[in-house]
């Protein structure tokens, strides 16, 4: 796999605007970035709202995928770009549901809006209109996504990649620093998890760092690269974004991303947790 | 759960929900020229040069964290190839305020 499979840049973005085929989406948390000013031709998929089940912790269904694509006027053989704020997080678990769901025509716009907004490049209000598609996806794709147990029977035998930051994982912090701190869940991290933060594998302005770059940083810091590995957070965007790093640009083909992370893991009664520097 | 991990948005007050006692809170406005400037990126790294968090600056050119109590740095990212550091020191039950000129 070469990374002009999986990225495109924004000067690439600029030619291919309006080719038929091209949906560039724009996937963020905070959706009135996307009222202010989007790239032009953009539709917005609402992280929260869309991909998330209303009631239950989990995604929308196969069905409910279907629904929201189809309703975007997202088809089959489109060609997706995705990109969003946050260094791309919400775009790359965008783009980590979009293959769970088997739509492998999909690409990030590597650096997200954060590149865009700094080139000052062009952002439109104009909301795009395109037609309905009868969108179909695939059963989910397990091959790329961990659950708790499987994180548990992991600790000591495949690589665990927590992608928080240094104080999150250490248990000095129970949330990223932009967010308060009072959570539920327990501090800490998985037993035998390597602490390598997300942003260690992005640049100041957003893009992904190189592969021999992205090689180093995993195994300086104790990641067997032929051993399978699971990605976690606290909630999986930030590891999407590892994943995509580990899957998608480095090839490493048993990745997973644990979406439950740890709220899900710092609330389970009875697991494992460490404190401190990774052992 | 269901709330991210990305920002929320960034107002002049701290959000009703938050009780200052048990936060070390960073604040602070990024300026052009004494006018506010929106939608710079405030990136917060650690005393170690660690990136731990960035915000986007609200209409009111303002930006927070929610830190530990010890020494950060500030980085203010904006077009034009604008970068500048400041340092600030966040304690507990404080909002560390700082203003940074672009």
């Amino acid at each position: 796999m070469s990374r002009s499979d999986v990225l495109v840049d924004s000067d690439w973005v600029q030619a291919h605007l309006d080719d038929p085929g091209v949906v560039l989406v724009e996937v963020d948390e905070d959706t009135s970035a996307y009222e202010k000013g989007h790239i032009r031709g953009a539709v917005r998929i609402d992280w929260k709202t869309e991909l998330q089940d209303p009631v239950r912790r989990d995604f929308v269904d196969k069905t409910g995928f279907e629904n929201l694509l189809s309703e975007k006027g997202i088809a089959n053989d489109d060609l997706v770009i995705l990109y969003g704020g946050n260094n791309n997080w919400f775009a790359a678990y965008a783009y980590w549901y979009f293959k769970l769901y088997g739509h492998q025509n999909v690409k990030l716009l590597d650096g997200g809006r954060k590149k865009w907004e700094l080139e000052s490049r062009e952002l439109v209000e104009a909301v795009p209109s395109r037609p309905k598609t009868n969108y179909v996806a695939q059963e989910q794709d397990h091959a790329i996504r961990a659950f708790r147990d499987e994180v548990v029977d992991a600790i000591g035998a495949k690589n665990l990649v927590d992608v928080r930051s240094p104080d999150e994982f250490s248990g000095k912090l129970l949330a990223p620093a932009h967010l308060p701190q009072e959570q539920a869940q327990k501090a800490g991290h998985v037993p035998t998890a390597r602490n390598i933060p997300w942003s260690k594998a992005a640049n100041d302005d957003g893009t992904f760092k190189s592969d021999d770059e992205l090689k180093k940083l995993y195994e300086e810091a104790g990641v067997d690269l032929s051993k399978p590995t699971i990605a976690y957070c606290r909630i999986g965007e930030r590891s999407s974004h590892t994943w995509f790093a580990l899957h998608e640009l480095l090839g490493l083909s048993d990745v997973k991303n644990y979406d439950g992370s740890w709220t899900e893991y710092g609330s389970l009664i009875g697991v494992p947790i460490e404190l401190g520097d990774a052992k | 759960m269901s709330d991210g991990c990305g920002a929320p948005a960034q107002t002049a007050s701290l959000p009703a929900t938050v009780d200052l006692a048990n936060e070390a809170v960073i604040q602070g406005t990024v300026v052009r020229e004494g006018a506010p400037v929106s939608g710079a990126y405030a990136r917060l790294l650690d005393a170690t040069g660690e990136f731990t968090g960035e915000v986007v600056t609200s209409d009111e050119g303002i930006f927070r964290f929610f830190a530990a109590p010890g020494d950060w740095t500030i980085r203010v990212l904006a077009p034009g190839g604008v970068s500048i550091d400041s340092q600030v020191t966040a304690q507990v039950g404080e909002i560390a305020a700082l203003e940074v000129a672009i």
